[in-house]
């Protein structure tokens, strides 16, 4: 059985007051995640990523097409119990506190007060609110709302988690803590399933993508399957370079770019042929110093680029649809 | 029962910490000033007078509470998107509605509970300062329990323009819910005019619609009491009784028309 499952799922909507015409947000999606696995939900902005959230939540209701999450249609009250959630930019009731908060949505769920009381701790020490956590939410910032959100999200243990932007209002320490969050959810069983348009996160959590671009899905699969990940060159940090002796390596393109960095040093692009030790090994007898070697392979960004590009404009309905 | 409850106990805590309650120290106040401002100017017909003032302040406070919260019950979950984690969370649609329903009126029978209190306790000490001639010449006692006839009908009155207003936000603006729960409400006072508005005018076509308005919206004049409880009139409880069976019926097919509305919406 698959976490999640759709099946040509559509949603137009009505825009526009005095003449009404139908705008495609998401057309014919198509895709399942299977239990277990981190899924990344990519797309530029207003691809159709936070319509299927919705849809998904069934917090809108789709034009045609079905959904199903943990084998059953979305909205059933038994699935909403296995599931969490975190909307994208969510706000809560600013007059609670983030324990208030968490208890209140755990006594949706049913618990007792003592079970409320040690979820709602648990989970606020997991996303590192501390003190805080007895202070209004009027009083957090976004990035502490952000985990706040995240936290609620996984009050009830959930089996399938949907994150809508997750790293979103954080500091690059918050990313990184929300990442180690999502890898400790997937050892503990849990598919997370995240929307995202930071690629750089996709890269480094995700075993499966799905890229929209105008309301479709333009590729789905494993990344590694997606793209090859074959390197196309070596960028090549050297200190103590002598610019003769670069100009020299770039006339016979043993070097096919420089760029000057900080105290000295240069990032040289090389290509795949001649070896990158032969060109080292040139660069250090003429006195210059390795700093670092690095391939260079093709990245999710440029595959999305890539993707994206072709996908081509968003489709117009006929005024009647 | 059980989500209800919680969403109801938090709708609860919002007007509590939205100080709404301090409504009870303006409504305090305000009956002991004109207590005393009253008794210095009137001779006898102080008691009347501040029965009266009591029971048109329990309505208008509970009134302006109805509608300026119910108004923005709905609206606000949708317009801050708070919503979106709640609905997310193992309760449907109609859970939500009601519990948001059943908070309001949890806030309000507080407020009228305090405020009933307040108004009997002014009553009290005005009987207690009265010399026993004056108090012989009252046609009941100032704090006479007839008057919780009229409290109990105020509440049902509340009851059914929160429903209104809950129904209004449901689809509108809270600028739109707020006139048009409030056009409801003072429409419904003039029931009974509407009902007769066919016998005064030639057009069947306007007594056809004054009358079509008069079966949609509630008989708000049913639910007011106030001029024969003062007045020592009798209120029988067959009475009491059959408004309460018309305000029921009327608040549970107005919150039955929110769920319906309610559980279609897109939340964009």
């Amino acid at each position: 059985m698959d976490a999640i499952r759709t099946e040509a799922l559509t949603k137009h909507y009505q825009v526009g007051f005095w003449r009404p015409r139908p705008y495609l947000a998401l057309d014919g999606l198509t895709m399942e995640v299977g239990q277990g696995e981190i899924f990344g939900f990519l797309g530029p902005n207003g691809a159709g990523k936070t319509t299927t959230l919705k849809l998904l939540m069934q917090l809108i209701y789709p034009t045609s097409g079905r959904a199903e999450i943990l084998g059953k249609p979305v909205g059933d009250v038994g699935v909403k119990r296995r599931i969490g959630y975190l909307p994208e930019q969510p706000y809560f009731y600013d007059y609670l506190t983030a324990e208030e908060l968490l208890q209140y949505f755990a006594a949706i769920f049913g618990y007792p007060p003592a079970e409320r009381r040690r979820r709602a701790a648990a989970l606020l020490d997991e996303v590192g609110i501390g003190a805080e956590r007895r202070l209004p939410l009027r009083k957090f910032s976004k990035g502490m709302l952000q985990r706040v959100g995240i936290a609620q999200a996984l009050i009830n243990d959930p089996e399938v988690v949907f994150l809508d932007e997750p790293m979103s209002g954080l500091d690059p320490l918050g990313r990184r803590e929300i990442r180690q969050l999502i890898l400790r959810l997937r050892d503990r069983g849990c598919t997370v399933f995240f929307s995202s348009h930071v690629l750089a996160d996709a890269e480094t959590l995700c075993s499966r993508v799905a890229i929209l671009a105008n309301a479709r899905l333009v590729a789905a699969g494993r990344l590694t399957e997606m793209f090859a990940f074959e390197v196309r060159g070596w960028e090549l940090v050297v200190s103590g370079l002598n610019e003769d002796v670069l100009a020299r390596a770039q006339q016979c393109r043993h070097v096919i770019r420089a760029t000057r960095l900080a105290e000295g040093r240069y990032a040289l692009e090389l290509p795949l042929a001649p070896p990158p030790e032969r060109t080292l090994a040139e660069l250090i007898a003429t006195g210059a110093a390795l700093v670092s070697l690095t391939p260079i392979r093709d990245t999710l960004e440029d595959f999305f680029v890539r993707q994206v590009s072709a996908g081509g404009s968003r489709p117009r309905l006929p005024e009647s649809a | 029962m059980r989500v209800i409850g919680h969403v109801a106990v938090n709708v609860f805590k919002e007007s509590v910490r939205d100080k709404v309650l301090y409504n009870l120290v303006v409504f305090a106040v305000l009956l002991m000033s004109a207590s005393y401002l009253i008794g210095e100017l009137t001779a006898g017909q102080d008691v009347k007078i501040i029965k009266d003032l009591g029971l048109a302040s329990i309505s208008v406070f509970g009134l302006a509470i109805a509608v300026f919260i119910g108004i923005g019950l709905v609206w606000k979950e949708v317009e801050k998107r708070s919503i979106y984690t709640l609905l997310a969370k193992p309760m449907r649609r109609q859970e939500f509605l009601l519990g948001k329903y059943c908070g309001l009126v949890l806030t309000l029978v507080i407020n009228v509970a305090v405020m009933t209190a307040a108004y009997y306790a002014v009553l009290a000490y005005m009987q207690a300062m009265s010399p026993p001639n004056l108090r012989a010449s009252w046609p009941a006692p100032a704090t006479d329990p007839a008057l919780l006839k009229a409290i109990a009908l105020i509440m049902l009155e509340l009851m059914l323009v929160t429903a209104i207003a809950v129904l209004f936000s449901t689809f509108s603006s809270p600028f739109l819910s707020a006139m048009l729960t409030t056009a409801v409400w003072v429409i419904g006072h003039f029931n009974q005019d509407l009902r007769d508005y066919g016998a005064t005018i030639p057009s069947p076509l306007a007594a056809a619609i004054a009358r079509g308005v008069y079966y949609v919206v509630p008989n708000f004049s049913a639910f007011d009491v106030k001029l024969q409880v003062v007045h020592a009139q009798a209120v029988p409880f067959s009475y009491i009784g059959l408004t309460t069976l018309y305000g029921f019926t009327y608040i549970a097919l107005v919150l039955v028309g929110a769920v319906i509305i309610f559980s279609r919406r897109d939340f964009k």
